[in-house]
């Protein structure tokens, strides 16, 4: 079962490098927000599967459940930024 | 498969990190030092500092991006072409150097685990001996934190607070100029 969760690990891994392409190669800044945000729905899971793999979940749901909520601020920020920046 | 895991993440770490430097555009610059530190964050968690992982993923990729964010609301998202200084040549010498001395000397650091190292022998078995009988707090590391340096806490608390009200005000006169212009 181990040997799947880190499988899963490094599936997850290589879909992240995938949109960290998108991050620092992207051409528009919308680009880069969508990676972003695929990076960060990845990293939910990536915490809790790490949290599986060390049997310490009840931790790392905190962990990720912190990042999720904290990276909707980010996005909202984001979204206003170039909100404000179009009214301009 | 362990050090695979280390490797491929500081490999990410540093591919952020150079990432960000060279991004011209600065918002971009800012959403991938975001994703830098959520790299960061998953290499605590790798290494099992749980704890630092979740204040890393809370204030770096949280909280930072935003406070950047804010920062480029009032300036202009664009970066200015500076001059460099002349007479560079001892940064570009003096820093490899220290690297080297700095990786030199870890090769006398304990190892990773090391259950003998000198911070393992004394103060963490003392923590983790009388924290729950003491606090009635399970996680060892909030019962450091909150009730053995409580004071510590407090004044750093204090701190944070005094540093946010100084930029609350800082920020409040520069908007109150940008609607009266």
């Amino acid at each position: 079962m181990n040997a799947f969760f880190i499988g899963m690990l490094i599936a997850l891994a290589l879909l992240i490098v995938v949109y960290l392409y998108r991050v620092i190669q992207g051409p528009t800044v919308f680009d880069r927000v969508l990676g972003l945000n695929g990076i960060s729905s990845k990293a939910i899971i990536l915490l809790v599967l790490i949290g599986t793999i060390y049997e310490r979940v009840e931790m790392f749901v905190d962990i990720s459940t912190g990042y999720a909520l904290l990276n909707l601020v980010g996005s909202l920020a984001i979204a206003k930024y170039l909100e404000q920046k179009r009214g301009a | 498969m362990n050090v695979y895991a280390n490797l491929s993440l500081v490999l990410l770490l540093i591919l952020t990190a150079a990432g960000a430097i060279l991004i011209k555009d600065l918002i971009g610059a800012v959403l991938v030092l975001g994703s830098y530190s959520f790299f960061l964050a998953l290499l605590w968690a790798w290494l099992g500092a749980v704890d630092v992982a979740f204040t890393e993923a809370v204030v770096g990729a949280g909280l930072a991006t935003v406070l950047f964010l804010l920062a480029l609301f009032l300036t202009v998202p664009l970066e200015q072409k500076g001059q460099l200084p002349r007479g560079q040549w001892p940064a570009f010498v003096g820093l490899p150097l220290l690297g080297i001395l700095l990786l030199y000397i870890a090769e006398d650091l304990p190892k990773f685990g090391d259950p003998l190292s000198p911070s393992n022998t004394h103060l963490a078995p003392d923590y983790l001996m009388h924290s729950l009988p003491a606090t009635k707090t399970p996680n060892v590391v909030t019962s450091v934190l909150m009730d053995f340096r409580s004071l510590d806490t407090l004044i750093e608390t204090a701190v944070i607070f005094t540093a946010g009200i100084a930029t609350a005000c800082l920020l409040r006169t520069s908007r109150h100029d940008s609607h009266t212009r």
